[in-house]
């Protein structure tokens, strides 16, 4: 598989990214500055990593959302390229429109670390092909804005296409309906909070995330 | 700016109360007037008073510290520079250190400590090392000080708010509560980077003539030495000249960090150093005086964010996320690029000249003239005197008033042995995917990226034990953090100091401060665990009440094979504990006499380093050849805490025997007794076969299984001993408790 | 040219952090606030003179990037 990992000024988790998708895929993946116009050639899946693009100073991932980068992402999307954003890849995700809905401030108002168990609530896209359906796998989360927000037509929306794709098991940051990551309308597109990057080995206390790199791998083969 | 109306106003002329503003002492003012046979000027003062100050001079601490042993074939820098280097095999280097940002916290929670957590991340990237993990030791006020919820959240998102958008994963740290530090809460912060041995950077300058160049962030008026302005004349724009305080910027930090990485990698580095405390001032000396040469600033050229900025303001200037860097001329363009892809300030701000000469020039005016080396060679240093602490009175019998499981219940939920999960859970420690050891266990463990090996660190001090007994509660604190490394298995090899105390200029703070550093360098030297960096924060004190005396100390030690790391968490049934080291029975200053009969009395516990050396070389050797399931050492609240703690992280419960005859419950399972390990064993024989061999006590105590504690017979539930130990700090920070 | 924005969320979009400040006056006795919803105010300095242009030039920076269409709403003041 050939990734692309987009860099941000202020993104921290582009290389745990990269790591983990050398890892399975056995192919470095290509790091893209914000800047660049144009995703490399030949591209499967462009991802948008976790941290604080441009510090998240104005709303989390609004300033990244409108850089060049995310609009050659856009332009991807669009021919019906895979997208995974992780963390603050997801509120990019949402601020770029690619995906519906905002992340605000979770309900605690307190940032949280922790592992969370989630439930694997779609089986049908290159994400989640590789999880039984209703699953509960357990993935860190580290964030202070995570909580989903959407308006309960687009909520009713996602949940009759299926497009909620993972659901935490019990209420962590005040997310509505408890979700964890949502799919694009092409299902081609995944936006998440929870780190899959970061439970690829057991090492590091759980390999829960690599079902989603390994399908991820097969689909662009 | 508006403010282009305000004329830039006179200089104030020298007076005894300025002179007294600055901090300065009647015979250092004359020191200053014999070096330089004249008066100095406004900015010259500042300067002086920036350099001759505690926190840069390390006047009344130097004497001391230079009996401290720094040298062990790991080690490739030891105190002196940004942070202290340590060969960890591989070809890489482990670069490290922990400072204070005591007062700053106070003022502002949120700001102080995040500007700690700040500064202590650019000592350690200044020298080549990429950041892989933070810690931090915290100690708060009387938990019902009105002030004291406050700094906590204040603190505590402060850290986090920092480090989880720098990208760093704080991994571990400590937190205690007691009123003494109600006035003078401590926030010590850890950092741990990585880096080639070949890729060290240093404060050195060399070479006449090359650019000294500015990197970072702009210039502000922030903590522009406030003593200074009741006295100074600014006229109408008082306002808009009044020092503020300190705003992190962690994003500019990240920036600052991968440009600087990128810089380095090309060569055209000569000199790097962080602008820290008097940013400007103490970096440029510190990169002249270490490379024997002049430096002239041309401040001109300094980039400001605030108008009208003096070459006083200037040169004081604590703004953060700044650097200064000597360059390679013919590498400029290259550098520039970098620094401009990151969209930071890179400005040529003046060059190495070969006299020994400090000079600053703004406004085609020169602004100060100093000669460069007496500026930290000429520093004032003081032998201060001091007065021994007193021996502790006996303790004598202490009766237990409860019985031990109801004793363990009251420990879990006090406030100073409760599960820190609050805290820890409001810091990103898994950012960079090598977290192999999370906040909870006895030492944080980071594996060195791309290889198999871990760098095991943690952070330590008793400060009631210093109290008490300085001299053996400055051994007892690196006792302890050598054990907590070994008990995750690591061999420990070195540490780093940061030392908090009172007034140095009270005979018996001053004494407490000699006799730590002397039980510091007792145990450095008898563990083979020499000091490589450190930081001294003196004068914390409210109303003449001075804090307990807190040298944290900071351990990092290398795993060489993760395979053989082991844990805290009880992995299964029906296996047997056993305690290596002394039985228990030391109840002077232990959180029991503290918490359980509300006495902070006795001696501190006896810290035997012989015994502790062989005990903690028996363990590690143990774990390394597989003989251990779990290892925890023991310190706060004893044998049943240890035990407790154990069964709670592996959700697997624990049956300790009772006492054996002639030994008191409360003190077999709280006592505080040094140089001891509680393991979980597959092979009871061979360890205690090998321990016997090694000249360690060791017997079993216990076994694991069930879903309880027990304690000689007496049983309670592991969920509700859970539910008393995760209770109280979230309860408390609701304000419910 | 100055303008101001107040940017706030869109009614009925939960506020974690006004509820935080609400609570936070009643224990400091401050009675009978029924609630309390935070937003931003952002102050540009713009080249344009004409109120009419910067107020449209400035509505179109609050669609593009200064509020999140999706939860917020905003204000725009033309100052001076």
């Amino acid at each position: 598989m050939k990734s692309a990992v987009l860099v941000f000024p202020g993104s921290n988790c582009d290389r745990d990214m990269a790591v983990a998708l050398e890892r399975v895929s056995g192919r470095k993946p290509k790091m893209v500055w914000h800047k660049e116009a144009e995703l490399p050639l030949g591209v499967d899946l462009a991802v948008v990593p976790g941290g604080f693009s441009f510090g998240d100073y104005l709303r989390s991932g609004a300033i990244a959302a409108r850089s060049p980068a995310m609009r050659a992402v856009a332009d991807f999307a669009a021919r019906g390229g895979m997208v995974l954003g992780v963390c603050n890849g997801f509120q990019v995700l949402t601020e770029a429109g690619l995906l519906p809905g905002a992340l605000m401030r979770n309900a605690g108002l307190d940032f949280l670390c922790k592992p969370v168990e989630l439930i694997v609530e779609e089986t049908q896209s290159p994400f989640g092909r590789g999880y039984e359906a209703g699953a509960r796998i357990r993935l860190p989360i580290a964030h202070h804005d995570g909580r989903y927000v959407a308006e309960a037509e687009t909520l009713d929306r996602l949940e009759g296409e299926s497009r909620v794709a993972f659901r935490y098991a019990e209420e962590v940051n005040g997310s509505e309906r408890r979700i964890a990551g949502i799919l694009s309308e092409n299902r081609r597109v995944l936006g998440m909070m929870p780190h899959p990057e970061r439970a690829i080995e057991a090492i590091l206390g759980g390999v829960d995330g690599l079902p989603m790199f390994e399908t991820l791998t097969q689909e662009a083969a | 700016m508006t403010s282009s109306a305000l004329k830039p106003v006179a200089e104030p002329a020298i007076t005894p109360e300025l002179i007294a503003d600055h901090g300065l002492k009647p015979d250092e003012y004359q020191r200053i007037l014999d070096l330089l046979g004249r008066e100095p000027s406004f900015t010259e003062l500042g300067i002086f008073s920036a350099m001759w100050n505690e926190h840069c001079s390390y006047k009344s601490s130097k004497k001391w510290l230079r009996t401290l042993p720094t040298k062990a074939p790991w080690v490739i820098q030891g105190p002196g520079e940004n942070a202290g280097v340590i060969d960890i095999g591989e070809g890489l280097a482990a670069v490290f250190k922990m400072e204070s940002h005591n007062h700053p916290s106070f003022i502002e929670p949120y700001q102080g400590a995040a500007t700690g957590v700040g500064g202590i991340l650019r000592d350690v990237f200044t020298m080549g090392a990429r950041p892989v993990a933070a810690l931090n030791a915290l100690r708060f006020g009387d938990p019902e000080h009105p002030k004291t919820r406050r700094i906590v959240r204040g603190v505590v998102s402060g850290i986090g708010g920092y480090g989880n958008a720098f990208g760093v994963p704080t991994v571990g740290g400590e937190t205690n509560f007691h009123p003494a530090y109600d006035g003078n809460p401590l926030v010590n912060a850890m950092a741990v980077g990585l880096a080639r041995t070949d890729g060290i950077f240093y404060a050195k300058a060399s070479g006449v003539g090359r650019p000294i160049v500015y990197l970072g962030a702009k210039t502000g008026r922030d903590g522009v030495g406030g003593a200074t302005m009741a006295s100074a004349e600014f006229g109408e724009d008082v306002e808009e000249k009044r020092p503020t305080v300190q705003v992190g910027d962690p994003f500019t930090e990240k920036r600052l960090l991968e440009a600087c990485l990128e810089l380095m990698a090309t060569g055209a580095v000569v000199a790097i150093q962080d602008m820290g405390a008097a940013g400007l001032t103490c970096s440029a000396v510190e990169m002249g005086d270490k490379g024997d040469l002049g430096v002239r600033l041309d401040l001109d050229k300094v980039p400001t964010r605030e108008a009208h900025m003096t070459a006083y303001e200037m040169m004081l200037s604590e703004s953060q996320e700044r650097m200064l860097m000597a360059l390679h001329p013919e590498l400029e363009d290259v550098a520039r690029a970098i620094f401009e892809k990151w969209d930071l300030d890179f400005a040529i701000v003046g060059e190495t000249i070969a006299e020994d000469r400090f000079l600053i020039l703004h406004g085609n005016e020169v602004k100060a003239d100093l000669p460069l080396k007496a500026l930290s060679g000429s520093a004032p240093e003081y032998d201060r005197p001091w007065s021994e602490t007193p021996a502790a009175e006996p303790l004598g019998p202490v009766e237990a008033p409860m019985g031990s499981m109801e004793a363990l219940r009251k420990l879990l939920g006090s406030p100073d042995l409760c599960s820190r999960r609050w805290i820890w859970e409001q810091y990103d420690h898994q950012v960079m995917a090598d977290s192999v050891q999370l906040p909870g266990g006895d030492a944080a463990v980071v594996r060195v990226h791309g290889t198999n090996r871990g760098l095991a660190m943690t952070v330590d001090v008793t400060p009631r034990y210093c109290k008490a007994n300085p001299r053996r509660g400055g051994a007892q604190a690196v006792a302890e953090t050598w054990r907590n490394l070994t008990a995750v298995g690591a061999k420990p090899l070195a540490i780093t100091d940061n030392l908090n105390f009172g007034n140095p200029e009270k005979p018996e703070v001053m004494g407490q401060f000699v006799a730590c550093v002397q039980g510091i360098g007792q145990a450095c030297e008898a563990l083979d665990y020499p000091v490589v960096s450190g930081n001294v924060s003196l004068y914390n004190e409210t109303d003449g009440a001075a804090i307990l005396p807190t040298p944290a100390i900071g351990g990092v030690g290398v795993i060489e094979d993760l395979a053989q790391m082991t844990t805290l968490a009880l992995k299964q049934a029906d296996r047997v504990l056993v305690l290596v080291g002394p039985n228990g029975c030391w109840l002077g200053q232990t959180l029991y006499l503290r918490e359980i009969l509300g006495r902070e009395a006795g001696d501190a516990p006896p810290v035997d380093l012989l015994a502790e050396k062989r005990a903690g070389d028996f363990v590690r050797r143990s774990i390394q050849g597989g003989l251990v399931a779990a290892c925890h050492d023991l310190s706060d609240g004893g044998l049943a805490v240890a035990a407790a703690e154990m069964a709670l992280a592996g959700g697997l419960g624990a049956d300790l025997d009772a006492p054996p005859q002639g030994s008191e419950p409360h003190r077999w399972f709280f006592g505080e007794d040094q140089g001891r390990y509680l393991i979980e064993t597959e092979a009871p024989e061979a360890l205690l076969q090998a321990a016997d061999r090694a000249g360690v006590a060791a017997r079993i105590v216990g076994r694991t299984g069930g879903e309880a504690l027990v304690l000689a017979g007496e049983s309670a539930p592991l969920e509700e001993l859970r539910e008393i130990r995760e209770g109280w700090l979230p309860a408390y920070m609701r304000g419910e408790a | 040219m100055k303008a101001r924005v107040h940017v706030s969320l869109k009614p009925g979009v939960l506020d974690p952090q006004g509820a935080a400040v609400a609570h936070a006056l009643g224990t400091l006795g401050f009675e009978g606030v029924k609630g309390v919803r935070q937003g931003k105010v952002l102050d540009l300095d713009l080249d344009e003179t004409d109120p009419e242009a910067a107020r449209a030039q400035v509505d179109a920076m609050c669609r593009q990037l200064l509020a999140n269409t999706v939860v917020e709403t905003w204000r725009v003041e033309i100052l001076n």
